[in-house]
């Protein structure tokens, strides 16, 4: 695993620079938002970034079509703009502002865009992941083709919700894709030391369902890995991918990583899916100039992100009572108006 | 005195009651190593060891319901849930179990565990992650639950807390790690169960809890300052609820404000304005006006996140209404 040799792999060159652009925009979003939160402007610190694991999310994400859904961890930054997100309203929704997603109500850990089938990132460790199940069971009773993937971490292995949903998923042949993005670690505890079951495909199989390990340094490897289960489950086999990564950097933008030593820090982001791309890329004879307009472009593109958000309004203070039930219902009265009347009474 | 933390007063509660008995130990995620997602846990892992600060997978039900079972086998857990917001996914562990293991067993074994967690907005995390989920604890049988306001009482409830012969749910507030104060913990606390009258005032009675007893105290200064008294009614405790001490403050004054960060609709403030308005009918002026969160979930946005739970100046604005 992970030692292929690009110019000899079906996945073909210009496969691997549409991979590696993307994946480089996955990364420049990341570090921009680092920066919004460094200079104050993000909502909270509670930002989980995707720096490490931008194969996982790039390669699945390949082998997924228009008319898929897919639901989110709170590392889903990177899935969501591999799937076609406006990095910009993506940032500005993780600064709360009323031109993001779901106009600061959400925010990082809640985002979602129902027209790029992204049934929304969850805060809930788990909590996203049985939603799969009731998409891909209409997508089978409707016929529509589409597969529906959850995204979610190692620290999701041990809620059970998880095995409820790909047992039901398996018990009815449903198109639902399982993929967790195994980074080593959920806050401070490394898998080993959450369970003794770390060969995760092995859950997955137990089941029913296809289940494969990938190493996350090629996206490539993920990249075919992801068509295989993806394409299976759109048959009626449901499948489950764990990608093996690491993540770069501390839970949420406060956490240092206390717990893990420099060393593996340092061996772990020799694992680097942007870097090993690239490699490839220079190897395989594209020039430098051509990968650096690459990451220009990236850069430019990221850059723009943080003055759209910096730039935008907050939501008006009025749109606390909207969308708390569908547009048309009554909204909740506000506390000082329901004070008023009833102080109003005498 | 000392200068203290409410952070550290909760270690401290915990790392005292390790110490005096040998039965205590805390379950959770995070707790250990990592020193708790707060920080409340962090260095007892070095003196108690990884079996008394005993890490867990990400797997709530069952970290909830492996304290009630070891509370059954005689130890004393102290479960950590990092949000208040996960006791959803343990709901059938706490409500079903824990609660109702004494009373439908016929009294033969009680479940002595505390369920420390924390709730609350000021951090733009979410609606996931900000909620005061304080009611849906209250309204089942079973439970006691506790809600420290101060850094003396972290202490000294969480201590109580350790002592009682039935289930302790423990709901600090997020807002309130870092806040400091000056305080004598040797002082004997109050009984458990009793509210406290943090401050008295001829005009109007503000009962409340957690972290808007300070929003209340200071709406309460502010309104000094024009000529308005408050009495400040600090519960600690939900369950048991003290009301005598809301009787005695409420009949001589007859005017009452209850004030609670959740929802408003079938909340705590709910509960207590009836209970209030019921017991205390003849002598109330005007109906009891609750003070609570919006009825809707809470923003990350941080304008929204504000606006949508009690404040001091809405506390203070809401009195100056009622005496209008
Ligand atoms: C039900 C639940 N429990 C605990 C948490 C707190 N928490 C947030 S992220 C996290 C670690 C998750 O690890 P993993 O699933 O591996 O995802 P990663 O952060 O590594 O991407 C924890 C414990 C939560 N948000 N939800
Ligand atoms: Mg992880």
């Amino acid at each position: 695993m992970g030692e292929r040799d690009p110019k000899t792999t079906e996945g073909s060159n210009t496969d691997l620079v549409g991979l590696y652009s993307q994946m480089r925009r996955v990364r420049t979003f990341e570090e921009r938002v680092g920066e919004l939160f460094v200079r104050g402007l993000s909502a909270g610190s509670m930002l989980h970034l995707s720096i490490g694991e931008e194969s996982a999310a790039v390669g699945v994400c390949a082998a997924m079509k228009d008319g898929d859904t897919f639901t989110t961890h709170h590392r889903g930054h990177g899935i969501f703009l591999a799937r076609g997100a406006d990095p910009e309203r993506m940032m500005a929704e993780i600064a709360g502002k009323q031109t993001g997603y779901c106009h600061g109500k959400g925010g990082s850990m809640h985002i979602a865009d129902m027209g790029l089938g992204h049934l929304g990132a969850n805060a809930i460790v788990g909590g996203g992941i049985p939603a799969v199940v009731g998409a891909a069971l209409v997508a089978q009773q409707r016929k529509t083709g589409a597969v529906s993937v959850a995204f979610f971490g190692d620290g999701a292995m041990q809620q059970g919700i998880l095995y409820e949903s790909m047992n039901m998923a398996a018990l009815w042949n449903l198109p639902a894709v399982f993929v967790c993005i195994n980074n080593q670690y959920g806050m401070g505890t490394r898998i080993d030391q959450a369970t003794r079951a770390t060969a995760l495909h092995e859950r997955a199989i137990a089941f029913g369902l296809n289940g494969e390990t990938v190493d996350g340094l090629d996206v490539i490897a993920v990249r075919d890995a992801a068509q295989r289960i993806v394409d299976a489950a759109r048959g009626g086999t449901p499948g489950f991918l764990a990608i093996d990564c690491y993540r770069f950097f501390g839970h949420a933008r406060k956490d240092k990583s206390p717990y893990r030593d420099a060393d593996e820090e340092e061996e772990g982001r020799r694992k680097d899916p942007v870097a090993f791309a690239r490699a490839a890329l220079v190897e395989a004879g594209h020039d430098e100039a051509e990968l650096d307009a690459i990451d220009a472009a990236a850069v430019a593109e990221m850059d723009a992100t943080i003055d759209f958000a910096d730039r935008s309004e907050e939501p008006p203070l009025s749109s606390m009572f909207r969308d708390v039930f569908a547009v048309g219902e009554p909204e909740p009265e506000p506390l000082a108006d329901r004070i008023d009347r009833v102080l109003a009474r005498d | 005195m000392a200068q203290m933390t409410y952070r550290d007063a909760l270690k401290k509660a915990l790392h005292d009651a390790m110490s005096e008995d040998e039965d205590v130990f805390v379950i959770g995620e995070e707790v250990g190593r990592y020193g708790g997602a707060y920080g409340v846990t962090k260095g007892l892992i070095d003196e108690f060891g990884p079996e008394r600060l005993r890490d867990t997978p990400i797997s709530e039900p069952a970290i909830v319901g492996t304290a009630v079972g070891a509370a059954m086998a005689g130890m004393r857990p102290v479960a950590e849930l990092m949000y208040v917001d996960f006791i959803g996914m343990t709901m059938d562990q706490l409500c079903n179990q824990a609660a109702k293991i004494r009373y439908m067993f016929g009294g033969q074994i009680g479940v002595p565990m505390v369920l420390r967690t924390q709730g609350g907005t000021g951090r733009s995390a979410g609606a996931q992650h900000s909620q005061s989920l304080e009611a849906w604890v209250m309204h089942t049988p079973g439970l006691r639950l506790v809600m420290p306001g101060t850094v003396y009482d972290a202490y000294h409830l969480l201590r109580q807390a350790l002592r009682q012969p039935d289930p302790v749910v423990f709901i600090e507030h997020k807002a309130l790690y870092a806040m400091s104060e000056e305080v004598d913990l040797d002082v004997p606390p109050p009984d458990w169960g009793k509210a406290v009258v943090r401050r008295s005032g001829a005009d109007l009675v503000i009962v409340t809890y957690s972290r808007q007893v300070h929003h209340a105290l200071q709406a309460a200064e502010a309104l000094a300052g024009q000529g308005v008294e408050a009495t400040v009614i600090d519960l600690r405790t939900l369950n048991p609820l003290d009301f005598e001490t809301i009787r005695q403050a409420v009949e001589p004054i007859g005017r009452v404000m209850v004030v609670s960060e959740g929802p408003l609709t079938a909340g705590v403030a709910a509960e207590l304005s009836a209970r209030i308005t019921e017991e205390c009918f003849d002598f109330l002026h005007d109906p009891v006006i609750r003070v609570a969160g919006e009825d809707v979930p809470i923003s990350v946005s941080v304008a929204l996140e504000a606006a949508s739970v009690p404040s001091a100046d809405l506390v203070a604005e809401t009195a100056r209404k009622m005496l209008a």
